[in-house]
């Protein structure tokens, strides 16, 4: 029930009042009914809002709210799947009866009971940033705004975005174990405009942002005016920006956010599906050499507050934190409830879905590459002449053949060791299998990314996190326009 | 039985009606409700089944000029109506509470005085455009059909050549789905539209892998092919969509790197969509005033090679991006963007607009989720006479680009880079396959340079072009 007014809150406090565990051993039975080997249900209310600050006004505010019920019954290797958006009896009876369908002889038994199990709690949050009021977030909009104008009169654009969601779920499943999570999220985020001052017209953009499952305390550590200024000093020092050199050559990754470099270069591959059907590069691979020995990768969604953490995943599995490459050698995979039967081995808790609507599939929670034992300033000095990277828009990777792109919104050129002209916007690109073995040095100066990163996979975006130490890949092909 | 699309009109019209009741100056309610099946089959077996039907209730409103913008699924009782009919109630309780609290909500932005609704008498009027967009036989595909399709495709594909190893599947999907939008303005009159559409798709996804072991293994090449359409009867055969999904995967094996250096570069109608969707970002009303463009003040001069012609039509009868009546509620009208690489004109919504001192072109988009924006309808890169042959033909040597990868666009500036797969142009010929190479470029010099564009376009997705050649990019590679 939605009780404040004076605020853009999602509702607080739980929305599953009308679920019993008979009425979900009911839904089971139906699910199981035409012989299914397993079932699960999951139930979800998302309430979120958002607000947006432009030309120095609260342009707007928005609400969503969804809610309903995924069922979802195995037979083999192949699910069945449906939902219905209302907690009304019938309709969820009627989601039961058709995720059903998929089996077709026989029926499986439901739990005799179900009951509730114990889970961490990996992201506490005392005062939710929905349960605060609306002037307050609205605040931290202005102040974001004129923290990047006042850092320079070249700014001439700046919009400043807070988002929230609450996200309530329960999880029932067919052996009778039902998980109930509440998962919090928030992000802010600062864009800026700088146009030079001469009369060039160049014009440049900088962004900063982040958030995770925290409460306003977010702000403490990182204040709007960062951000501001952030944003602020990105688009005004691309603003010299040269062109990218383009070829082969030595790349110097700074920490924290080129995580997103193992998401993409290493991560999917890595997800169980994809092997289980021997469609990846990695299939087949364990106990292989598949990196640097430099390089240990963590899949971790316990990391506290985080983007990426989860206290259960979508399927009923506590959270965890699963070694994926130790020094060098491959050794495991991300899994889901049908990989980890197919592998025969505990689930990892990496079974995530973008919502009841979807299916749950392997993925990443927050993949992090482990610190190692140089000096940042070291693996610069190395370097003759290369390129280091230090802001991203994204990447993507084509699993089967392992070739993997990061686009590169802040970077320089390492001239004789230095940072010295910034470059306009270029993508990496490399090969998943090949790049990590690539890695000669690797620095103590581990960071996690904050909180800004989400992954799309057959359509199915989940929020994650990404941390990685400096980083020194000897040869990547850079997509610059100079010879 | 009532017309579905006149029960949904009648729930959007009485909710935009209860937000003006409570004290909206004026208020847009949209409501999409459709049902979807989606099933995968994998080496001949079923692997996923996805069948549901959604319907979303999205709502904006104005009061003292702030905007605020809300949706639900959360509506339960409305539909079929039930006790009252007055403008004072949709009929279910906790649907009336949130429209309530939408309104509420709208005080917390802040007046911009561009927030009303367009002029009065601007409004799409009845009768809407009658453009196709339902097949009813579309949805009469049961679970068990679908799967005979995409086993078939499946199978096409794997029986085509041995070099087919494995597969990521085949998917055969279908949408079916009544929308209907109402808006209402206190003394301004107001609008009520809605249309059924429908749409089904068939992908297929083989595997290979190389037969040659590199320094990390062997390695897979996936490739794809689809078809889709509104109409089911339109769709290409299972066995075809197989056979040129296992063509173009095998067409892969081989790949590798090509050497560093500036080559013309000619994308097929595929790729090239992604070039022409990155040149609609800059093109927006709300990239130009949020002066997020690098083509500010460029209207009336050339920003692209006389051979381009981009016109963005919604009344295109059964095409994939029609629609009759903008997210505005304004008309449907076509809109030549830029003509023999002229730049005719931005595309507007009412907002846009405004902020620009303009009046809006109707290429107001809107989802059941959010504001309207700024949308394509089916934005069309006009084909030219060339044959694709010739736009290979005199090429010593070049690049041939079917993949595109990533992001890399950066709107202020028109610097493009994105990693690229393909084939390389020897002696005006495909040779051999490309992979891990990008491609780069500013936007502004790869529009001007464009130097052919070929007859064959591509109209299955809502942005379509087809064939074309830049005369040189950089390529990036080893």
């Amino acid at each position: 029930m939605i009780t404040r007014h004076d605020t853009a809150a999602p509702p607080l406090g739980s929305h599953f009042e009308s679920i019993s565990a008979p009425l979900a051993r009911k839904l089971l039975e139906l699910a199981l009914s035409s012989g299914g080997d397993y079932a699960d249900l999951f139930f979800e209310y998302r309430a979120g809002a958002d607000f947006t600050y432009e030309d120095q006004r609260v342009k707007s505010v928005g609400r969503g709210i969804t809610c309903g019920l995924g069922v979802r019954v195995l037979k083999g290797d192949a699910t069945g799947y449906a939902y219905c958006e209302q907690f009304e009896p019938e309709a969820m009876k009627r989601a039961a009866r058709t995720a059903a369908q998929i089996a077709a002889a026989g029926s499986t038994l439901p739990p005799e009971q179900v009951v509730p199990v114990a889970i961490p709690d990996f992201y506490p949050v005392a005062t939710p940033t929905a349960s605060v009021l609306a002037p307050e977030k609205l605040a931290l909009l202005r102040r974001g705004d004129l923290a990047a104008r006042a850092a320079d009169p070249r700014i001439t654009k700046v919009v400043c975005t807070f988002a929230e969601e609450q996200k309530e779920i329960l999880i029932v499943t067919a052996d009778g174990r039902l998980f109930h999570d509440t998962q919090p999220l928030m992000r802010y985020g600062v864009y800026a405009i700088a146009e030079s001052s001469d009369n060039s017209g160049k014009r440049q953009t900088g962004s900063s942002g982040g958030g995770g499952r925290k409460g306003m305390d977010y702000f403490d550590d990182r204040s709007p005016e960062w951000h501001g200024a952030e944003a602020a000093r990105i688009a005004l020092a691309m603003l010299d920006a040269v062109d990218a050199p383009a070829g082969e050559m030595e790349v110097v990754l700074g920490p924290g956010d080129s995580g997103i470099l193992l998401h993409e270069a290493i991560g999917h591959g890595l997800e169980a599906d994809f092997n289980r059907k021997n469609t990846s590069n990695y299939s087949g691979r364990i106990g292989g050499r598949v990196a640097s020995e430099l390089c240990t990768v963590v899949d971790d969604g316990t990391v506290g507050h985080s983007r990426g953490a989860i206290n259960v995943d979508d399927e009923g599995n506590p959270g965890r934190s699963n070694t994926l490459i130790e020094n060098g050698i491959l050794v495991g995979y991300m899994h889901d409830w049908l990989s980890a039967k197919h592998y025969k081995i505990p689930p990892s808790g990496n079974g995530r879905r973008q919502s009841f609507r979807h299916n749950p599939m392997p993925r990443m929670t927050n993949t992090l590459l482990v610190a190692g034992p140089h000096d940042p300033e070291e693996i610069l000095r190395s370097v003759k002449r290369g390129v280091y990277a230090k802001r991203f828009s994204g990447g993507q990777v084509n699993i089967s053949n392992g070739d993997f792109v990061f686009s590169l919104t802040e970077s320089y050129l390492i001239e004789d060791g230095r940072l010295t002209a910034p470059l306009k916007g270029v993508n990496l690109i490399g090969n998943g299998p090949d790049v990590l073995t690539k890695v000669t040095m690797l620095g103590s100066d581990f960071q996690y990314s904050d909180g800004i990163w989400t992954c799309g996979k057959d359509g199915q975006s989940v929020p994650v996190g990404v941390g990685t130490p400096t980083v020194k890949i000897a040869a990547i092909t850079v997509g610059g326009t100079r010879a | 039985m009532r017309d579905p699309v006149e029960e949904l009109k009648d729930l959007a019209r009485r909710a935009a009606a209860r937000a003006v009741r409570s004290g909206a100056e004026a208020a847009e309610a949209m409501i999409s409700d459709s049902v979807e099946l989606s099933v995968k089959v994998r080496l001949g077996e079923p692997e996923l089944v996805h069948e549901a039907g959604s319907r979303v209730l999205g709502l904006r409103v104005f009061r003292d000029r702030r905007a605020a913008v809300t949706y639900t699924s959360d509506f339960g009782g409305a539909l079929p109506p039930r006790g009252s009919r007055s403008s004072e109630s949709t009929g279910d309780a906790a649907l009336d509470r949130f429209i309530d609290e939408s309104v509420t909500l709208a005080e917390l932005a802040e007046p911009d005085e561009l927030n009303e609704l367009p002029a009065e008498g601007s409004f799409a009027p009845s009768p809407l455009p009658e453009l196709e967009l339902y097949d009813e036989a579309g949805l009469s595909v049961t679970a068990a059909q679908a799967i005979a399709f995409a086993r078939e495709g499946e199978a096409a594909a794997r029986g085509y050549s041995d070099k087919i190893t494995n597969s990521e599947g085949a998917t055969y999907s279908r949408t079916s789905g009544a929308t209907a939008f109402a808006i209402e303005g206190r003394g301004r009159g107001g609008f009520s539209g809605g249309y059924r559409s429908s749409y089904q798709s068939l992908t297929v996804e083989p595997i290979a892998d190389e037969q040659e072991e590199g320094p990390h293994g062997r390695k897979k090449r996936n490739g794809h092919y689809w078809t889709a359409a509104r109409f089911a009867s339109a769709l290409e055969s299972p066995e075809s969509v197989g056979r040129e999904a296992a063509r173009r995967t095998i067409a892969k094996l081989g790949a590798e790197k090509i050497e560093t250096g500036a080559l013309p570069v000619v994308f097929d109608p595929e790729a090239g969509r992604g070039l022409l969707r990155a040149l609609f970002s800059v093109l927006s009303g709300g990239a130009i005033y949020r002066r997020s463009s690098y083509l500010l003040d460029r209207e009336g001069t050339a920003i692209a090679s006389p051979l381009v012609t981009i016109v963005d039509d919604p009344l295109i009868p059964r095409a994939p991006g029609s629609r009759p009546y903008d997210g505005d509620g304004l008309p449907s009208r076509t809109n030549v963007i830029v003509e023999n690489g002229i730049l005719r004109t931005f595309l507007l919504d009412t907002y846009s607009a405004r902020k620009l001192g303009r009046t809006s072109n109707g290429c107001a988009g809107r989802g059941v989720g959010g504001a309207p924006h700024v949308t394509t309808s089916n934005f069309i890169l006009q084909p030219g006479t060339a044959t694709p042959a010739q736009a290979l033909s005199g090429i010593e040597r070049g690049l041939y680009v079917t993949d595109l990868m990533g992001f890399g666009f950066n709107a202020v500036t028109g610097d493009f880079s994105r990693g690229a797969a393909g084939f390389l142009i020897e002696h005006g010929q495909l040779s051999r396959p490309v992979s891990e190479v990008t491609v780069s470029s500013n936007f502004d010099a790869l529009w001007r340079s464009i130097d052919l564009v070929a007859d064959d376009i591509d109209r299955r997705s809502s942005t379509a072009c087809p064939t074309f050649r830049v005369a040189q990019m950089m390529i990036a590679g080893r």
